[in-house]
């Protein structure tokens, strides 16, 4: 036998090896930990006893109840992408247009909103809508009612909260579109004649729609699988979906039920997916703009239906416009309206507002959460401080995201380098597979998750914590040094190398240093969203095993006290201080 | 000379403490081809923002048809801008592209439609009206932002170095072809370049500009045989600029010294206000330096040595030591042939130059 000497084969079976390498990690991580659990969830729900059965569906569609809550969260995931989407706009548009180096001011508020922790967020609305909350007082103070009234565990305060909770990522979804779009476009139509409310309605939206697209899928399917704000700011009939499925797993450990409901979650998911990409492709997700196909072919009806509502959507700003009082001598430029910017800083107080209100309120002398806090005092603290449950739970949340944190660090750099760097066939399918578990509703990754724990033996300890909040963070690793090497100039290890450096060295020496700073913030994003997470800990651990979050949520469920506005004071103080390192980190390692 | 079709008095900008634009004049006539030249930074691009009304001046006067449009928004001046990455706009057919500022004017869409294929046909590409921008070349996307531009027939036409992204036979061919238009139309353009041959091929006239102010503006001729400042004799082609002092000052003739006093010789007047004694530099493009191997009765006293001797294809050049020149090597520019290729490394020659060709620039 003659063995392959062909050098170009050897190179190219080389580079398909280190290929795999680089991707198999990620893709074992995803497949053990995500797709497993989640597929042995599904068939659960076709099995009782070990038989085949559809049982719990039929259970599920018997009655009108299951049907009326999907109902319901499909209702409350509507209005609150409507909102988020459309308020996150102006913010989204407003930073876009800014140049470079005044954006990290407003960015840096919508950056600390998107990663506060929803606990934290859900807490302090639960305090400023309450009976004698600011908002009551407020209210009463202006003589707009008599007496306070209810606010709390309604339709309205539960989407206050969720629309409080998702427009940081519709702003930032949009964001990453909008930064796409050539300025000088808007521009270009004002040169040809177009006034401003034409040139934005019919050149600049148009160009934004990708985006507007994206963050409404992706707070459509992040709401869904919500259940902190219905279950804390909602009522009754504000139940949505997954609170159902924490019902069937803490209380009747009906598995199989369980595994119905996220069977019918992942189908109402899949849908909204089926739709949208028939209407404006996947890749679009992704948040480059997804034009190198060329835009498709719409229905005719469609066109002109878009084409008339552009227009007068053009035509009316345009003579709103010509209304107003006419400054010849304007010395501002086109585009730096004072209106708009008004607009997105009330948005912005209304994202960051409710969480520093929580400040003063930790430093309370009496017990009631009342506004405005009486006396000053340190107790609050101090009890936390004492407290073995929350001290415990500190040290938990620590270990496990710092563990979590650097596990998916070394298991979604290499897919990034991947990514990035190889050409390969079904990159966007694999990327697709690497942001899965984002869309996937992380109740039933959460549910899946404890089944197959539950039976190994991992359920409640450290390291399956670990693990599964390995698998919430790795996207985001992923994305974070995607971007990094996006900016790396890899010719810089080709210099390397031809002034002698061998394939480590050259690692060592150039490539690591520039990178080590993009590897950092992606570590700080991986550990923020393990130090955030509930679901996977709400199953996972209980009592003196909590997680931060799975404290604060007991915590919460038990009684609204100081003690959880001093804590929730410190984890904004952390994760303030977290984000902007990281967001630091990140600056610098795209500029250099 | 026609009526002035844009008059600029007195236009400035500021962006913070940096003068983007110091007090500046401009008039250009109907129909002129006026380029705006010079290096990043130098305020032209701020300019053309001004002109089109995409930034607003601190302070001065525009008029476009003797109306007074400094304030006045973009949308409503009448003026078409070619911006330099084309800003064609990616999610609009080439059609729809071009009429989209007919469709601003409220003009019906058969009629648009009409235009629009004639604004094709005029940059000979009439078969592409229902392609995307993106499925085009650089060279046809150019074409298309100059006709979606020209379709409505602004007064004036704003081009901001719409060829920079160009190979260079393209953009030879694209000069031609924009001169083309522009003779068929007779539009006003207003053209911003930092490629001098550009600029010298294109223009009636240049508005050569510097940190902010004009330096110098003629028409191409006058800036090249007769630069005003150093700077306009530095940034214009390639020149030789000794050092001197002025000895005489007559009508037709100034008289220098060169190499500190040492060396007389001859420069054309053209009206310079230069006063004797005054420190100057004269100005001899390469082209117009004679060499010969005995002194010549003119000026006998430029003598040289040839340091380097390159063929750069119809252009021989030679490069030379002298000590009336100090460090910087003189550069003698010759028609390729035998006779120039004869020079060696280290012969010692005559320069001489006709008085015409030479000027004197107060530094």
């Amino acid at each position: 036998m003659v063995a392959i000497t062909n050098p170009a084969a050897r190179a190219a079976r080389r580079t398909t090896f280190r290929n795999v390498l680089l991707g198999v990690p990620l893709v074992v991580l995803l497949l053990s930990l995500l797709v497993y659990p989640v597929a042995q969830l599904l068939l659960l729900s076709v099995q009782k006893g070990g038989e085949f059965s559809m049982a719990s569906y039929v259970q599920l569609f018997s009655s009108s109840v299951y049907l009326n809550v999907l109902l319901i969260t499909l209702k409350i995931a509507f209005w609150t992408t409507l909102f988020a989407v459309i308020a996150g706009y102006p913010v989204a548009y407003l930073i876009s247009s800014w140049p470079q180096q005044k954006k990290g001011g407003l960015l840096f508020w919508v950056l600390l909103s998107f990663w506060s922790s929803f606990l934290v967020r859900a807490f302090a609305w639960i305090v400023l809508l309450g009976r004698n909350g600011v908002v009551n007082q407020l209210l009463v103070a202006l003589g707009v009612v008599d007496a306070p009234i209810t606010l709390l565990y309604t339709f309205g305060s539960t989407m206050v909260g969720m629309v409080h909770a998702l427009m940081p990522l519709a702003i930032l979804t949009m964001l990453s579109v909008m930064e796409n779009i050539d300025r000088s476009l808007p521009r270009a139509a004002l040169t040809l004649g177009a006034r401003p409310g034409s040139a934005f309605w019919r050149v600049y939206f148009p160009l934004s729609m990708p985006g507007v697209a994206a963050a409404s899928i992706m707070v459509f399917v992040t709401s869904i699988g919500f259940f902190i704000f219905p279950a804390l700011l909602g009522g009754r009939r504000e139940t949505m979906i997954a609170q159902i499925i924490i019902v069937q797993v803490e209380q009747t450990l009906n598995w199989g039920f369980a595994g119905a409901i996220s069977v019918f979650l992942l189908i109402v998911v899949g849908a909204v997916f089926a739709v949208y990409d028939r209407v404006l492709g996947l890749s679009s997700i992704t948040g480059t703009v997804a034009d190198d196909r060329g835009p498709r072919a719409r229905s005719r009806w469609a066109v002109a239906l878009s084409e008339g509502v552009l227009n007068v959507l053009a035509k009316t700003s345009d003579w709103l416009a010509s209304l107003l009082p006419r400054r010849r001598r304007s010395r501002r430029e086109p585009g730096q309206s004072r209106g708009l910017l008004m607009i997105v800083l009330t948005i912005l107080a209304f994202l960051s507002l409710p969480t520093v209100l929580m400040i003063p309120l930790s430093f309370a002398g009496s017990s009631g959460l009342n506004w405005p806090p009486r006396g000053f005092s340190l107790q609050w603290y101090q009890q936390v401080l004492e407290s073995p449950l929350w001290m415990q739970a500190l040290t938990r949340s620590l270990i496990v995201g710092i563990g979590s944190g650097l596990l998916a660090m070394f298991i979604g750099t290499p897919a990034a380098f991947l990514l990035v760097r190889a050409k390969m066939r079904g990159k966007s399918l694999m990327l697709a597979f690497v942001l899965s578990p984002i869309i996937v509703p992380r109740m039933i990754i959460a549910v899946g998750m404890f089944y197959m724990f539950s039976r190994v033996g991992l359920a409640g300890t450290t390291l399956g914590l670990t693990l599964g909040h390995t698998v919430i963070a790795v996207p985001y690793v992923v994305m974070t040094m995607m971007a990094v090497l996006r900016n790396y100039d890899t010719r810089l290890d080709l210099a390397a190398q031809s002034l002698g450096a061998r394939p480590t060295q050259v690692l060592r020496h150039v490539t690591f240093p520039i990178l080590i700073a993009g590897l950092l913030s992606s570590f700080l994003f991986a550990f923020a969203t393990s130090f955030d997470e509930l679901t996977i800990s709400l199953f996972a651990s209980g009592g003196l095993n909590a997680t931060l979050p799975k404290q604060f949520w007991d915590e919460v469920n038990l009684q609204i006290s100081p003690v959880i506005a001093a804590v929730s004071t410190c984890l904004f103080v952390f994760v303030a201080v977290l984000i902007w390192t990281a967001d630091r980190l990140r600056r610098r390692s795209a500029t250099q | 000379m026609p009526s002035s079709n844009l008059k600029i008095s007195g236009l400035s900008k500021r962006y913070g403490d940096f003068v983007a634009l110091a007090p500046t004049d401009l008039d250009v006539a109907q129909g002129e081809f006026l380029t705006l030249l010079g290096p990043s930074g130098s305020g032209k691009t701020t300019l053309l923002s001004l002109i089109a009304g995409l930034a607003q001046p601190d302070q001065g006067q525009m008029r476009i048809n003797d109306v007074d449009v400094t304030y006045v928004a973009p949308y409503e001046r009448d003026i078409g801008v070619v911006f330099q990455n084309y800003a064609l706009f990616p999610h609009m057919t080439v059609e729809e592209n071009i009429a989209f500022p007919l469709k601003m004017r409220n003009i019906s869409p058969e009629q648009a439609r009409k235009q629009a294929q004639e604004a094709l046909e005029l940059v000979r590409l009439p078969q592409l009206g229902k392609r995307f921008p993106k499925e085009l070349s650089g060279g046809q996307q150019q074409r298309i932002a100059l006709a979606r531009c020209m379709v409505y027939r602004p007064s004036i036409i704003l081009m901001d170095e719409p060829l920079g992204a160009l190979d260079k036979k393209l953009r030879d061919h694209m000069q031609l072809e924009i001169k083309r238009i522009h003779r068929e139309l007779g539009t006003t353009i207003v053209y911003v370049t930092h490629d001098q041959e550009e600029a010298m091929t294109m223009s009636d006239r240049i508005c050569l500009m510097n940190g902010g102010r004009i330096e110098q503006l003629g028409t191409p001729a006058e800036l090249y045989f007769n630069p005003r400042t150093l700077f306009v004799a530095d940034f214009l082609g390639e020149s030789n600029l000794f050092e001197a002092t002025v000895s005489s000052v007559g009508n037709d003739t100034i008289g220098v010294m060169l190499d500190q006093g040492r060396i007389p010789a001859k420069t054309a007047a053209d009206g310079r206000p230069l006063t004797v004694g005054q420190k100057v530099r004269v100005m001899v493009r390469p082209q117009n330096l004679q060499l010969s191997r005995t002194p010549s009765e003119d000026m006998p006293g430029l003598s040289a040595t040839v340091v380097d001797v390159m063929i750069t294809g119809s252009l021989t050049k030679l490069y030379l030591n002298a000590p009336f020149a100090g460090d910087t090597p003189i550069m003698v520019a010759l028609p390729t042939s035998r006779q120039a290729d004869a020079w060696r490394a280290g012969d010692t020659l005559s320069l001489h130059w006709q008085v015409a060709d030479a000027v004197a620039i107060a530094e």
